[in-house]
């Protein structure tokens, strides 16, 4: 008898364990959960972007802070409004605030590059977003300039060779930001391939559209059979665009941006013939990836050295399609 | 040789104009296309809404006066228009609204600097700071604002043609000749001339002073918000960066190369146009020559420091003015 029960219990305790052991398979835990949120909560991510108030730099604050709010992180943007100069205190604040990320948009190649530096060897993780400094920090975020500046070019060269005047301008937004000056290096790597392709003009216009307007307008009554026109800034070209329309003439504009949608209304429009877009919401996408990383990683500061390029679509009438662009409007606030 | 050269009245304006014909006969012999019809008109449109802010200056210059804010004020005003009819107002509504607000940073800076008795190159620096700040942050939440669909009806202020010319040409040109008229035919027109020349004895003599001065930077302010209009409905946009950009400096130097001296009292809106003028011909110039950007800073503040030193040389200061100062 006491044999039975004691079969019995063997045989009910390992159903129950059987149970219990078919429990545990539904739903498992993953021991590394807990430290994943542990490494994030509480940290601080500082944002230097070049101004907020455009496209690009409102999208990835926008993603930034979703990601901030979902791991317990604290979000600090500090707007310099295009200065550099604001820009450079800024960082020198925060690096005596020792934030655990500073993400900087630099605005040209030099301003920030020694502060960069200084905060890394402070310990503080420093991103550069779209625009790179020539200090290599712990990683690079955003578009590959030159691959941006190759398909433009090609864009226009496509459309300017033979039974065409082949004459083509590039507009330049500044020379010294990172983005321009790869982009101007794919311009050229292009046109090395392309002899009969003439560069009749290469201008900056300081990423302003009404200088843009005029220094198109001056190129376009120098050269009136002027083929096309590879734009560096999809914002800053709509002042390129206000010169073409203006001239009456039909003349190829190919632009870069951040793909809102103000770039697929104006590809639809006929103002822009192409933007090679490099969607701001998959740089901030990515961005957050490398936050994730860098902070994961458990590296020191400095000793990373990643670069993540974010993917370009191609927006032309034929690839139109809703949703192609996202809108600024429609941010998660 | 000076000394022979100081028997023919060299004043700057003369030197600035004189300079101006150079370089245009010399891209006209080496730049081809320059001396186009077509280029020609481009070359001055380019220039227009600054020689438009340059007429707003020159009427404050002369009266001893300097408005740091009129490109805040146009940039911000033109940008919180645009916003207004993004959120669905009518353009023809947000167009005296955001009129308003440009004239109200002027009649403010013309109070503080008439009556609160501010200098006012302090005065309008606090202005711009602030019309660039409260706008941002309370009116135009976006850098870059672009042009509503309700306004394509406004388009042709910055991007139309009457009988072949820009109608951006045309607008200077009325501008300018509006604020001739006003220096030389009306009183607060001649009442600036005389308080930039001697504000005390101008009060003494029985000028209204006060009013005149508030006057003076609200028709600045006006100037400013058909300049931003100008911009705004050219490019279909208008990028607030233009607030704190170089601009503001431009528009001084088109004032003062032109020969209005910042002691005031002289001068008239002919100097802005040379001055303008010669703006223009420098940047077409340089644009047609593909001349890089950097370099086109050094050459045009090359050229203008030039022009003041020539001048400075020609046309020592005066007994009053050294003694009174500059600005």
């Amino acid at each position: 008898m006491k044999k039975r029960n004691a079969f019995a219990t063997i045989a009910i305790g390992m159903a129950l364990s059987g149970m219990a052991s078919h429990a545990i398979a539904a739903g498992m835990d993953d021991p590394r959960r807990a430290d994943y949120f542990k490494v994030f909560d509480g940290k601080t991510v500082a944002l230097v972007p070049s101004t907020m108030g455009i496209d690009l730099t409102e999208g990835w604050a926008s993603a930034l802070r979703q990601q901030a709010n979902r791991l317990g992180m604290k979000l600090e943007i500090r707007d310099p409004h295009l200065s550099a100069d604001v820009g450079a205190q800024a960082i020198t604040a925060l690096i005596s605030e020792k934030p655990d990320v500073i993400i900087a948009h630099n605005l040209d190649v030099q301003s920030y590059a020694k502060l960069l530096k200084r905060a890394e060897d402070a310990g503080i993780h420093v991103i550069q977003v779209a625009m790179r400094s020539n200090y290599n920090s712990d990683a690079y975020v955003g578009p590959d300039w030159i691959a941006v500046g190759e398909a433009e070019t090609q864009a226009v060269v496509d459309r300017c060779g033979a039974g065409t005047s082949g004459k083509v301008a590039i507009l330049v937004g500044q020379p010294t930001a990172g983005s321009d000056s790869g982009m101007l290096k794919g311009a050229e790597n292009v046109l090395a391939k392309h002899p009969e392709i003439k560069l009749v003009a290469n201008q900056a216009a300081d990423w302003d559209a009404n200088k843009a307007r005029s220094v198109i307008a001056t190129v376009i009554q120098q050269n009136p059979d002027l083929c096309g026109v590879v734009g560096f800034w999809d914002v800053m070209d709509l002042g390129a665009a206000a010169a073409i329309k203006e001239s009456g003439k039909s003349i190829a504009l190919v632009t870069s941006g951040g793909g809102e949608q103000m770039a697929c209304d104006n590809v639809e429009k006929g103002v822009f013939q192409e933007e090679v877009a490099y969607h701001v919401m998959d740089i901030g996408r990515d961005l957050n990836d490398v936050i994730q990383v860098v902070l994961e990683s458990g590296l020191p500061a400095g000793k990373e050295k990643i670069v993540v390029y974010s993917p370009t679509t191609k927006i032309t009438k034929e690839t139109l399609r809703p949703g192609l662009c996202w809108s600024v409007k429609n941010l998660e606030k | 040789m000076f000394g022979r050269l100081r028997k023919v009245s060299w004043t700057q304006e003369k030197i600035v104009f004189l300079i101006a014909i150079a370089m245009f006969c010399v891209f006209s012999f080496s730049l081809n296309g320059f001396l186009s019809s077509g280029n020609l008109i481009t070359l001055v449109r380019s220039v227009s809404v600054l020689g438009i802010l340059g007429v707003g200056m020159a009427i404050l210059v002369i009266g001893r006066g300097i408005d740091l804010a009129i490109v805040a004020i146009y940039a911000m005003s033109a940008a919180w228009m645009l916003q207004l009819g993004n959120q669905g107002v009518p353009i023809l509504l947000a167009m005296p609204i955001a009129y308003l607000f440009a004239l109200s940073a002027g009649l403010l800076s013309g109070v503080l600097i008439a009556y609160v008795e501010m200098p006012p190159l302090f005065a309008t620096l606090g202005m711009a700071s602030f019309v660039y700040g409260f706008a941002r942050w309370a009116l135009v939440p976006l850098f870059v604002v672009y042009m509503p669909p309700s306004g394509s009806g406004i388009a042709w202020i910055g991007g139309g043609f009457v009988f072949g010319l820009p109608t951006p040409i045309l607008f200077f040109a009325i501008v300018a000749l509006l604020g001739f008229a006003f220096l030389r035919f009306t009183k607060p027109g001649r009442f600036t001339y005389a308080i930039g020349d001697n504000p005390a004895a101008a009060r003494i003599s029985g000028a209204p002073v006060r009013p005149v001065i508030v006057l003076q930077y609200a028709i600045a302010a006006s100037v400013a918000y058909l300049a931003g209009l100008i911009t705004a409905t050219a490019v279909a946009s208008m990028d607030t960066a233009a607030a704190n950009s170089s601009l503001i400096y431009d528009v001084v130097l088109v004032v003062v190369i032109g020969g209005i001296g910042f002691s005031g009292g002289r001068g008239g809106i002919r100097n802005v146009i040379v001055g303008t003028l010669l703006i223009g011909i420098l940047l077409n110039g340089m644009t047609i020559m593909n001349i890089e950007y950097t370099l086109q800073n050094i050459i045009r503040s090359v050229i203008l420091l030039a022009a003041i030193v020539i001048d400075s040389v020609l046309n020592p200061l005066d007994e009053q003015t050294s003694q009174q100062g500059d600005i």
